[in-house]
């Protein structure tokens, strides 16, 4: 289905990456927003409590993001598209009711604009050292989906994808931004309704007597249901049969936990989101995401006028891993150049995934500004030496 | 057959069960709690409200009391620790029109969960919050809580509780509530009549159910088992309705005072919402349609 137009302010804007990201939240058909306020974060939500009133919707600032993280779930098991945006701290505060998400199987969003940690580390200053968080932060096995914007326009764009494989894969995604994209203003043009697809609710057809909550079709996702329409359902963060009753046995744990992983399956099988470019020829290959990808974007240009075929993968959706596509990627090239705004966390993914087949080489930054091209380019000419 | 023995037809129904998912009984609770007993008395006050079982839902958050979801037969969400008030709160923001009961004990909604309920309180929403105190944390074995007194031993208090404890009325009429109210699980009817009170309404409303946990307080405690407790809440338990809550805090073996305190009318978080923004943005307000059939 196409967006709804009440949220789609159609035309060519001049927009930070925080605000397009509220302006893909609307596009998505979210009418429901919980926050708390944190630095680099709070304009996403400060445009969405500014726009809501007159699309139709509700934007409440929570006492907490415990509070937040778990308010936006209510609302979607009342019918709502929803999502919750912060940083650093607020983001490990978040971490139980992410966990809470996948075990419910609840779509939604979380938004983190990542800054320097740990702790209260650089409020206003970038980093990607959430990484790893956003994966494993809460305990337990589970699987996530999480995507990396490079730009304003694909703050935009993302963050409608974003709420759609929510719904898709009734999974929580993340949107791991960070500072300098959150706050950089560029070109956003945002499309007309009917050029915007939109993934509607799975909602369920069966009565309900028929209708069992955790029943998984074959796609391994259960359809979805809200309350008021007299399936009178029970959701529980404890492990749970098919019907949504908690049951504490060895067998329930094996299935539903083995479920909640292999429902993401397509995405390590050829699903991923990825920018590939000069890859065709290239002996080194630099594997970014997000802000990074940028500045590498600017160390890859400088190797390549030096005569040094270098290739660009820029990851999108950074979980699960894309290992598919940098197993391969090992193979054709005789190094990767992994740079990131952290010392060193999807790095390990990509040696992971390059099994050895290419030498890997990190290229960490504890955060606070970007890279330096030059250190990027050092990295490369050292890959090819 | 004994002398006292009742003649039961066979086709006799038990009132409360359209209100409880039978297929999940037994129960988890213990022998003399008193959970089930306002389980009992919450389903009564389903049937005597007449409310549409479609459009109610239960959320409750993690403890002993926080199993009760699981056993109503309603949508029911059985959610983190602390955050059943939160829940609630979405929920209700995005389809207003179901009556949301939050349910949870006194560790959940005033340790763990304390600010969310304070909040929800101060914002008037419409959330219906029903705190069965059982004075410890029961599910984790008998923890000092917020709301255990002066001088009772527990686990983590093994000589004695000296933390003065929250007196849990006051507390809500402070923050806000339009509706207080506190019962102890030997007080059904009154329960019952309260809790239909609630699902009537407007508002934050609140009730604290004094209810035994013989497994773990009582016992530790030499109160002795569950009917020692209701012979317990009997003797001291003093109905005062509008009784100043100031003067309603509880001790290890003093005066309960029992009744309802508060009964007022605030506005709620959507008329206050709706009334600054139709001042403020006028004719451009659109009302919010959170909920979607096709979303």
């Amino acid at each position: 289905m196409h967006a709804d137009p009440r949220g789609v302010l159609t035309g060519v804007h001049f927009l930070d990456g925080d605000h397009a990201c509220c302006e893909g939240t609307l596009a998505a058909g979210a009418r429901f927003a919980a926050g708390y306020p944190i630095t680099p974060s709070t304009e996403v939500v400060e445009r969405f409590a500014w726009r809501i009133p007159t699309v139709g919707g509700i934007f409440i600032q929570m006492e907490d993001e415990l509070a937040a993280s778990i308010a936006l779930q209510g609302a979607v098991w009342g019918g709502a598209k929803a999502f919750t945006v912060t940083s650093g701290p607020g983001f490990s505060l978040m971490m139980e009711h992410i966990g809470y998400a996948a075990i419910t199987e609840t779509p939604c969003v979380f938004v983190n604009v990542q800054r320097g940690g740990p702790s209260t580390g650089l409020p206003t200053l970038p980093a990607q050292a959430d990484m790893m968080q956003a994966k494993w932060g809460s305990h337990g096995d589970y699987s996530l989906i999480a995507l990396c914007p490079n730009s304003p326009q694909e703050c935009f764009d993302l963050t409608i994808t974003g709420f759609n494989l929510a719904e898709e894969f009734r999974v929580p995604v993340m949107m791991m931004m960070d500072e300098c994209v959150g706050h950089m203003t560029e070109k956003v043009v945002i499309p007309e309704p009917d050029r915007i697809e939109i993934t509607p609710r799975r909602f369920t057809k069966k009565s309900p007597a028929e209708f069992h909550l955790f029943e998984p079709r074959e796609d391994l996702v259960p359809d979805m249901v809200k309350a008021g329409e007299g399936y009178r359902f029970h959701v529980t963060g404890l492990t749970h049969d098919e019907r949504g009753y908690p049951s504490m046995t060895v067998e329930t744990q094996d299935k539903l936990i083995r479920r909640l992983q292999d429902k993401l399956k397509p995405f390590t099988n050829g699903r991923a989101l990825f920018e590939a470019e000069n890859l065709e020829d290239a002996e080194v290959a630099v594997v970014s995401y997000g802000i990074t990808s940028r500045v590498a974007q600017r160390a890859i240009d400088l190797a390549r006028a030096q005569g040094v075929r270098a290739g660009k993968f820029r990851i999108i959706s950074a979980w699960p891993f894309p290992e598919q596509h940098i197993c391969e990627l090992a193979k054709q090239v005789k190094a990767i150049v992994v740079p990131e705004l952290n010392l060193g966390q999807m790095v390990r993914e990509v040696e992971r995934s390059a099994a050895g087949a290419a030498k890997v080489i990190s290229v960490p930054h504890a955060g606070g500004t970007v890279h330096n091209p030059e250190v990027i380019l050092k990295a490369i000419l050292e890959a090819v030496r | 057959m004994s002398d006292c023995a009742i003649d039961i037809p066979l086709d006799a129904v038990n009132p409360v069960e359209p209100y409880l998912r039978s297929e999940r009984i037994p129960h988890i609770w213990c022998p003399g709690c008193g959970i089930g007993t306002t389980v009992n008395c919450f389903a009564r006050a389903l049937e005597n409200s007449k409310a549409n079982l479609q459009k109610v839902a239960i959320v409750s958050g993690i403890g002993c009391t926080g199993r009760v979801a699981g056993y109503a037969d309603l949508d029911s969400f059985h959610t983190t620790h602390g955050r059943a008030i939160p829940f609630a709160t979405g929920l209700k923001l995005a389809n207003p029109e179901l009556q949301v009961v939050v349910y949870s004990g006194d560790g959940d909604l005033f340790a763990i969960g304390g600010n969310h309920f304070i909040h929800a309180a101060r914002r008037n929403m419409d959330l219906k919050v029903i705190c069965v105190n059982n004075l410890t944390y029961a599910m984790t074995g008998g923890q000092t809580g917020p709301a255990t007194p002066d001088h009772v031993v527990s686990t983590t208090s093994p000589y004695g509780v000296f933390e003065p404890a929250f007196n849990l009325v006051q507390l809500a009429e402070a923050a806000g509530a339009a509706y207080v109210a506190r019962w102890t699980t030997f007080h059904v009817k009154q329960l019952s009549r309260s809790m239909e009170e609630i699902m009537k309404k407007k508002g934050f409303c609140f009730i604290e159910i004094i209810s035994p946990c013989p497994t773990l307080y009582q016992r530790r405690n030499k109160m002795g088992d569950g009917l020692d407790t209701m012979k317990f809440y009997k003797e001291v338990s003093k109905i005062r309705h509008g009784a100043p809550t100031s003067e309603c805090g509880l001790t290890k073996s003093g005066e309960i005072v029992v009744g309802k305190f508060v009964d007022r009318d605030r506005p709620g978080y959507f008329e206050m919402l709706t009334a600054q923004m139709n001042e403020t943005l006028g004719d451009r307000y659109a009302l919010p349609e959170v909920s979607c059939g096709e979303c």
